[in-house]
């Protein structure tokens, strides 16, 4: 599947099948999840990452149905043609973004995600405490969801974001290497 | 015409949800409908390993005198079936349908524990009143 085709599904998909939202409902619900996470960590931002991680990929275990039955979509034939998937398909669909799909290894197994433009991330500022630009990676969720969805279509994957327009650096960027395909025929044990 | 019964089977071949729709059919007891879930699963696996032709998915489809069965595997590994009348058109249809309900008022209910049986009422409901019109 090309990455046009891609396009035009997550297009398609997206203006008839998709129930909008307000914007400022997600960013502002996504803060204060996140800046109340930032209370009861007591400023601990490392777990504060863990834990938004966590809720991602316990978001993307059951988005994938969702994402499934709303597009019809068939097995991706390998991971260049998943990465397209998730970009052009998965996030339009469901943040109205296409994050640019870049950076490849030449194994095809690492590729990523530039973000362009963040709905979560609109009119955030990292707290000034000398600590937050440096361990906070505001949009970690993301990374989850990323880890949950796919584990559930048999790739294992790791999701983390290297870059982030919100430290200061040029781009917003999530790296996404895949680890390894979960080949579940057998239960393990009985091989 | 009509639909029958619709099963759902967790990736594990453990039977999350079952619900008869018609009166007229044998009811077993629920130790019977797991058994009946777990050997689907197991034809099914043997079905796509047994297939000549690489790559085969499965058992899709099961014809007799009194009824079809269509069953449809999710890319997550979750199995619909669908019990209907022989010449039930647009099974097909139906199934995407039931999976969207699933997806919705399954898997986006925050309660509900993944590969667990489904006990959400609001699924009971938007599947009833799906089927029941085009009974």
């Amino acid at each position: 599947m090309s990455a046009n085709k891609a396009a035009r599904i997550g297009e398609e998909v997206w203006k008839t099948r998709i129930d909008k939202v307000n914007a400022e409902l997600v960013t502002l619900t996504y803060g204060s999840i996140v800046a109340q996470l930032c209370k009861d960590m007591e400023g601990d931002y490392l777990e504060v990452n863990k834990q938004l991680e966590k809720m991602g990929y316990n978001i993307g275990l059951r988005l994938i149905e969702d994402f499934l039955a709303k597009t019809n979509m068939g097995k991706c034939a390998n991971f260049r043609e998943t990465a397209e998937t998730i970009s052009k398909i998965g996030f339009k669909v469901f943040l109205n973004i296409t994050p640019t799909v870049t950076n490849w290894t030449t194994d095809g197994k690492q590729f990523s995600l530039i973000f362009e433009e963040n709905p979560l991330a609109d009119f955030v500022e990292l707290p000034d405490d000398g600590r937050a630009q440096n361990e906070l990676w505001y949009s970690n969720l993301l990374c989850g969801v990323l880890r949950g969805s796919l584990e559930m279509v048999q790739m294992q994957v790791d999701a983390h974001f290297v870059n982030d327009v919100l430290r200061g650096n040029e781009v917003t960027e999530m790296r996404v290497t895949l680890v390894r395909i979960i080949d579940d025929e057998l239960p393990p044990g009985e091989d | 015409m009509g639909i029958l019964a619709i099963m759902v089977l967790n990736k594990a071949g453990g039977l999350i949800y079952q619900r008869d729709f018609n009166e007229g059919l044998k009811k077993l007891s629920s130790n019977d409908y797991l058994v009946l879930a777990g050997t689907f699963h197991g034809v099914h696996a043997i079905t796509s390993r047994v297939s000549p032709v690489p790559g085969s998915g499965g058992l899709e489809i099961m014809e007799s005198e009194h009824f079809r069965m269509q069953c449809f595997q999710t890319l997550t590994g979750t199995k619909f079936l669908i019990f209907a009348q022989p010449h039930q058109p647009n099974i097909d249809v139906i199934v995407k349908r039931v999976y969207e309900l699933y997806a919705d008022y399954v898997m986006k209910n925050p309660f509900y524990q993944i590969e667990m049986p489904i006990r959400c009422e609001a699924f009971d409901r938007n599947l009833l009143a799906y089927i029941q019109p085009r009974q």
